[in-house]
């Protein structure tokens, strides 16, 4: 028999819906590819009944390993559990006909983080992004969530400046066993246990180490000494010698943006004085303009 | 679980260097049957061969690496299987334009009828974007063309054996019979043209796009050779962006 012969219009029609999933067509209304991870592909889609656009994460019709379907699925129970205005919400999970999970969820627009730093923003605009992911990720750890791939490209900033922790396909429960020697994660932000595949040392702390590096990426080239002591001592290579929580790694960082002294920069007198008059500057400035004027005026009668 | 994957693949490349004869043959039968055509439009487009000669080459191409067993020395951690063997096209047609001389049809050897006027026709009609880009990525994409050629062959033979024509001919009248600039058939007019209600034309439409995912993964996973290469592979070609 003959082969049929693919067109180049033909081609690229056919690797565009080959992979398309077969998710409840009266539903969602599959429109195109806005994501492709090592584990799955998310979709922009209508939810019909709704009438609003979501995001459908869909497990790649390549991947068969039991593992693989098993962490899609603990991904979307997780998000479902985590309640929280920092991590993206689910609105429906389920299977397809031929056996891929997927779940909706919001779809969120704006940039990744490493996007969003080129941005030209802030120090201070940048702080009070990185104090959100800190947020969302407290409130995972509080509920015995460990992410695990915490880094900027997991990171979305939205148009009006909300910020969501996305990405919770390696994330575990604390209390969860794992073989030893699983490597999950990205080199550059992972803590150095969980490079090593070190399963039992590997906690809520890995996350911190994370933070860290984030928080470095996002630092300017000349970044004040104490902000780069918090980022150092977050990312600090033992787990014993970093934060040991991720809010006492904020509280450090609250602490910097309100000129009082961190726990991980331990001051001279210079330091001191510094910090200590950059926080009353105002008040400082008007004192020495009143003298300045003062003094003008003495001048001026003399 | 994914149901519709293949799960156990079969690759052939392992098997070309088979001390077996007739594993061997039949290797080199489903290698030559996928990758004829890409190598013929890759001799004609970029070694600007003329169509004799561009014959003759991917003849003899083949039939020297089933001889002499080029193909032997892959290295799967050093390149994808596809790229190591467009690499070795490249070697054997730059030896032949130094010998200077018109090639020899391998020793007589025929893996499978390769339909040169065809493959010729088609060549004729690569033009602008398609002729663009490196020689790696022309290659891909006609390797990509090839495999779902014969993945489409596979779709057609199953669904008549089982009874599904209309399930194919859908499928052929919606997603492979696609031209540039000419609007596709609605769901409504397939509906009506094919005697069927509209809600069947979705999901006779979505039973062989599955069927059809299934057959370019069992080409796929015949083609690659090993489980690095098949993921990557798959994923570049079922994950690309409309």
């Amino acid at each position: 028999m003959t082969n049929l012969p693919v067109s180049d219009a033909a081609l690229r029609h056919l690797q565009a819906v080959v992979d398309l999933p077969a998710v409840p067509s009266d539903k969602y209304e599959l429109q195109e590819i806005i994501g492709r991870g090592g584990m799955g592909t998310v979709y922009l889609a209508r939810d019909k009944e709704l009438d609003r656009l979501v995001a459908i994460k869909v497990l790649g019709s390549h991947i068969t390993s039991p593992g693989s379907v098993e962490r899609l699925v603990r991904e979307a129970k997780i998000l479902a559990r985590l309640e929280h205005p920092g991590i993206v919400p689910v609105h429906d999970v389920g299977v397809t006909p031929d056996g891929r999970p997927y779940y909706v969820m919001k779809l969120v627009k704006g940039n990744d983080l490493s996007a969003h730093a080129g941005d030209d923003l802030s120090l201070g605009a940048m702080l009070r992004v990185f104090e959100r992911i800190c947020d969302a990720v407290a409130f995972a750890h509080a509920h015995g969530v460990i992410h695990r791939d915490l880094k900027p490209g997991n990171v979305m900033v939205g148009a009006f400046g909300e910020v969501l922790v996305m990405d919770w396909g390696v994330a575990k429960f604390a209390a969860a066993v794992e073989s030893p020697g699983t490597v999950l994660g990205t080199p550059g932000y992972m803590a150095p246990e969980q490079a090593m595949g070190d399963v039992e040392n590997t906690d809520h702390r890995a996350d911190v180490f994370s933070l860290g590096a984030i928080l470095g990426f996002l630092l300017p080239e000349a970044p004040p000494p104490a902000l780069r002591a918090i980022a150092r001592k977050a990312a600090a290579v033992d787990p014993g010698e970093r934060y040991q929580t991720v809010t006492a790694l904020a509280d450090d960082l609250s602490r910097f943006r309100a000129a009082e002294a961190v726990i991980a920069y331990p001051e001279n007198l210079l330091d001191r004085v510094r910090r200590v008059a950059w926080k009353y500057r105002v008040p400082l400035a008007l004192v020495l303009a009143y003298v300045f004027m003062r003094m003008l005026l003495m001048l001026i009668r003399a | 679980m994914p149901g519709e994957f293949p799960t156990t693949r079969h690759s052939i490349v392992q098997a070309l260097s088979s001390p077996e004869p007739e594993v061997r043959r039949r290797a080199f039968d489903t290698l030559a049957r996928c990758y004829w055509k890409p190598v013929y439009k890759y001799v004609r487009l970029r070694w600007h061969a003329d169509p004799q000669d561009a014959e003759d080459l991917t003849q003899d191409f083949f039939a020297q690496a089933f001889e002499k067993g080029h193909l032997d020395r892959y290295d799967p951690a050093k390149a994808r299987f596809r790229t190591y063997l467009r690499v070795c096209v490249d070697g054997a047609v730059a030896n032949a334009k130094k010998a200077g001389a018109r090639l020899k049809r391998g020793g007589g050897i025929v893996f499978v009828p390769m339909d040169f006027p065809a493959a010729e026709h088609e060549t004729l009609a690569v033009t602008g974007d398609t002729a663009d880009g490196t020689e790696e990525e022309f290659f891909r994409r006609e390797w990509i063309r090839s495999l779902f050629e014969l993945a489409l062959g596979r779709l057609r033979d199953e669904c008549q054996t089982e009874g599904k024509e209309t399930a194919f001919r859908l499928f052929q009248k919606y997603d492979v019979e696609r031209e540039a600039e000419i609007p596709a058939p609605t769901y409504a007019g397939l509906a009506q043209a094919f005697n069927v209600p509209e809600t069947q034309v979705t999901n006779l439409l979505a039973y062989a796009r599955r069927r059809f995912r299934h057959h370019v993964l069992e080409v796929l996973g015949e083609l690659t050779a090993s489980d690095e290469e098949f993921a990557a592979e798959a994923r570049d070609i079922l994950g690309a962006s409309p």
